[in-house]
């Protein structure tokens, strides 16, 4: 049991910086997420941490203790790799008890261990069975169950889901997140893929290009990003961006994309008035948009028409890829809208959830007035 | 371009000509082997009066093994052949594959100059420096000892065995490695880990090794020509004379150094075919 901080953390390839500046504190028991797209340092930071990649600078810590020069096998940490790397001349069994045999642990202390991890991940018909033997769900369970028996402080793993296909990927999910509650462990864990971390993480650390964008909750990830990167990343389809002009009209503000005119309602103006003649991004999710013949309850409407271009019907909800003024943008609306591909439709901007990002920052410019916000409620 | 499916008859033509071919490289590369064997077992006359017929109740003799027995001391051979072969291929195992597991798995400064280095060995034949190679064991006092022997024996082995083993460590994947080393082993254990997944490398490395050795005429009669350790394909040239030659010994003695090099070659055959054609395909 123990926390987990990176200290200012560099890595460094030469004169490549892969990791730069990487400076959070994970809290026992968290379920972390690292998410970003390839190549954004965030299996650098884990390798980091399980000891596999030098730390070129910084201090990396687990529990109270600096690790940077501590072997991989002296840290108390398990890891779960993507291509499972299971020992293929060896049994289950012999992979499971591998690590605590290398530890010297009392045979019927491994013996128990092991047949109570196997039975707990429903692998215990399977332990003397070598991995080529065993479907893809079941070598990804094996894996982790040779993670569970070391009982380690902390459970690092990288992209363990993404070699599965996308019915077992749910099971597993799930599978996964229990197994977090069932071991009250500190678990950090890697993807690319954005509804794995939303889902699983109690908290979600958004990497891009060897540098953080933002650590917090799923929740405030998704409706207060900190920046154009996070709010496009979160969310799928993902959040519609439209360059914009924000402009003074008389008391009031108003966001000019030249396609479209929005007021901004004056009950969500607060933050922006500082900003007012700067160039700016107006962000819209796609589940903002809605056919104006099924709006919900309680939104702050803002009416616009729009050509549609391709509409796919899903069933429980309809995505339309809208065009308006050269633009192109995505809706999510309800599955009775009666879209027509090559007809007008008129749709409506829920401005409750509309986003500016400043134009030369990228910066959310309602940020720290939303966190100040969510703080209260809390 | 696709290929057209055969006709039945075709197709059969096809494999019977694949196969004539097999059998006839097959038949010419075993004749002279059999016909070692063979006329081994024929007496001194019908050796050169019938020497392609099977050996009859009449020409059928087992004098050539005889000699072998009486008149040298072959049980000696066939033990300085054994221990020079088998003491080669450990140490090439060690150090051939301590080397390719170093050489695959660690960045360090010279790496590639190293590996490179290793295998100069490959390109330069270890006959050419027959001279200096007596001079230095001479300096070392180690002419006519089988350890002579298998220092030079595994200097020339080892270039090829890290060339091909370090290409086959390169091949695990890097995943496993570290994955022992979260689960606690150390850099060693990690080696011992990878041998078994490497198995057909080494058994190939082996094979290729193994045969010249075993066969090798030349250093053993440069180096170590002493009675006491003589090897078997030397101790066979005692038949060969100047002026008369024992066929039946030379052929005895033939049939009986091949015995335990064709076991052997069964034994690492399976892992041989697996190491040449791995890699191939996945």
């Amino acid at each position: 049991m123990a926390g987990v901080t990176f200290d200012h953390v560099y890595k460094r390839y030469g004169d490549l910086v892969v990791v730069n500046d990487f400076n959070i504190q994970v809290a026992d028991k968290e379920f972390l997420v690292f998410v970003g797209p390839s190549g954004c340092g965030k299996s650098t930071s884990l390798r980091m941490l399980a000891g596999l990649e030098e730390i070129s600078d910084g201090r990396v810590l687990i529990g109270d203790r600096v690790v940077n020069n501590v072997a991989p096998k002296d840290r108390d940490v398990a890891m779960v790799f993507q291509s499972y790397a299971l020992y293929p001349h060896m049994t289950v069994y012999d992979n499971m008890a591998f690590g605590l045999k290398l530890r010297k642990t009392p045979r019927q202390i491994i013996d128990q261990r092991v047949n109570e991890a196997a039975k707990s991940l429903g692998i215990d018909h399977l332990l003397d069975r070598r991995p080529r033997q065993l479907s893809g769900g079941q070598r990804q369970r094996v894996a982790v169950g040779r993670a569970i028996v070391r009982e380690p402080a902390v459970f690092l793993m990288d992209e363990p889901l993404s070699n599965l296909d996308a019915k077992l990927r749910v099971e597993a999910r799930s599978f996964i997140s229990k197994l977090h509650q069932r071991l009250e462990t500190t678990f950090i864990y890697v993807t690319h893929d954005q509804v794995e971390a939303m889902t699983m993480g109690t908290r979600i650390c958004v990497l891009s290009a060897g540098k953080l964008q933002q650590i917090d909750t799923p929740y405030n990830l998704y409706h207060n990003p900190h920046n154009v990167f996070v709010a496009g990343f979160i969310g799928s389809p993902s959040m519609n961006f439209f360059d914009a002009q924000l402009k003074p009209d008389g008391e009031a503000l108003v966001v000019d994309t030249g396609v479209f005119k929005i007021a901004v309602p004056p009950a969500k103006a607060a933050p922006f008035r500082s900003h007012s003649g700067k160039e700016v991004i107006l962000g819209i999710r796609p589940e903002d948009i809605h056919d104006v013949e099924f709006l919900p309850p309680g939104i702050i409407p803002a009416q616009v028409e729009s050509n549609v271009e391709v509409v796919e019907q899903m069933g429980n909800e309809m995505i339309i890829y809208l065009e308006e003024g050269g633009k192109n943008f995505i809706a999510r609306t309800d599955p009775r809208t009666k879209a027509r591909v090559g007809a007008r439709m008129g749709i409506v901007f829920n401005l409750d959830n509309m986003h500016l990002f400043d134009r030369n920052t990228e910066l959310s410019l309602a940020f720290d007035h939303k966190q100040k916000e969510a703080a209260a409620r809390a | 371009m696709r290929r057209q499916p055969l006709s039945p008859i075709s197709a059969i033509l096809q494999t019977a000509a694949a196969h004539a071919i097999l059998i006839t490289y097959t038949l010419v590369a075993l004749f002279p082997v059999i016909l070692v064997v063979v006329n081994s077992f024929k007496a001194r006359k019908a050796i050169f009066d019938a020497p392609f017929t099977l050996p009859t109740p009449e020409t059928w003799s087992l004098i050539g093994y005889e000699t072998v027995f009486e008149r040298s001391n072959f049980p000696l051979y066939f033990l300085n052949s054994t221990m020079v072969t088998v003491g080669t291929l450990i140490l090439i195992f060690i150090a051939g594959t301590m080397a390719a597991h170093a050489l695959a798995e660690y960045r360090f400064p010279g790496n590639a100059l190293m590996g490179l280095y290793l295998s100069i060995g490959i390109m330069v034949p270890i006959r050419l420096g027959t001279v200096s190679l007596l001079r230095l064991l001479v300096g070392l006092g180690l002419t006519n000892t089988l350890t002579g022997l298998i220092l030079v024996y595994t200097a020339s082995g080892l270039p090829l065995a890290i060339f091909v083993l370090t290409q086959f460590m390169r091949q695990v994947p890097r995943d496993l490695k570290d994955a022992a080393r979260v689960d606690g082993a150390s850099e060693y254990r990690i080696y011992w880990l990878i041998l078994p997944l490497i198995r057909p490398a080494i058994g190939t490395v082996m094979v290729f090794n193994m045969i010249p050795i075993w066969n090798d005429l030349w250093f053993p009669l440069i180096l170590a020509p002493g009675e006491s350790v003589k090897t078997v394909t030397l101790g066979a040239q005692v038949f060969l004379g100047q002026f008369v030659s024992d066929w039946n010994a030379v052929l005895s003695s033939l049939t009986l150094s091949a015995v335990p090099v064709i076991g052997l070659y069964i034994l690492f055959s399976r892992q041989l075919i697996r190491g040449l054609t791995s890699g191939a395909v996945k």
